[in-house]
């Protein structure tokens, strides 16, 4: 999975390309965060426009970065999933917590 | 239709695409519908992944995967001989996570028992565990 990132003043945006599991999971966890911390990021903005799968582990990967940007009195919003990402997001409950476009 | 294949791979990250991958190219031989599909390739990765980082945790073994398609039904076995689940309906409740990584979501087996039609779990403590999930599809196709 590939990931760019852009700033909008304290805005982060995360724009992912490609599938979210396991295997990447840690690594754009950390990356956020450091640029987080690095850059006093307050809100985050995730676009999953290109995503093309995700599994359980990316509900971890969202649950873990709401926690770090509501902690800072930011917003998060998760922009553009697919049918697929879709579908993992409502099972899991996220929708009652998270803002989604 | 009958058909099946077997496959293994090391527990390895990044073999996880390419069960979800393999599942997805075998079960398109049936009428099946993209949300069907994208189900069990979700219920897939979930499975080995729960194979790669619970069963083989830390270390590496060998994780084996077995589609069969009968009729409209497809099964799918994944199979690891690491260190089994001690509790299965502990392990198997939403938001559990048998893992100190604070976040894994726990929501593994969930997907798999929301997106197939039925899940069944057996595992022995250092023996391994035997994940077995069928999927009914293709009914939109009928007449």
């Amino acid at each position: 999975m590939e990931m760019r990132l852009e700033y909008l003043g304290s805005t982060l945006v995360a724009k992912l390309d490609g599938e979210l599991d396991q295997s990447c999971a840690a690594e754009i966890r950390e990356r956020i965060d450091n640029e987080i911390n690095l850059h006093g990021i307050t809100n985050l903005v995730m676009d999953f426009n290109n995503v093309s799968f995700m599994d359980s582990s990316g509900i971890g990967v969202l649950i873990g970065r709401y926690k770090q940007i509501k902690a800072r009195g930011g917003k998060m919003l998760v922009i553009r999933t697919q049918p697929q990402v879709d579908k993992v997001i409502e099972l899991a409950g996220l929708k009652r917590i998270m803002d989604f476009d | 239709m009958e058909n099946y294949i077997k496959i293994e791979f090391p527990s390895k990250s990044c073999n996880e695409a390419f069960a979800r991958a393999a599942a997805g190219a075998f079960a398109s031989q049936l009428d099946i519908t993209v949300e069907e599909l994208a189900d069990i390739k979700t219920a897939v990765s979930e499975a080995i992944t729960n194979a790669i980082v619970h069963g083989y945790a830390g270390i590496r073994g060998v994780v084996e995967m077995q589609c069969r398609i009968s009729g409209r039904t497809i099964e799918i076995t994944v199979i690891d001989k690491g260190r089994g689940i001690a509790d299965i309906a502990l392990a198997m409740q939403p938001l559990y996570s048998g893992s100190d990584d604070e976040e894994r979501s726990g929501m593994g087996f969930t997907v798999m028992q929301s997106f197939m039609d039925t899940l069944h779990v057996e595992s022995q403590v250092g023996v391994g565990t035997t994940v077995t999930m069928t999927k009914k599809v293709g009914a939109i196709f009928d007449d």
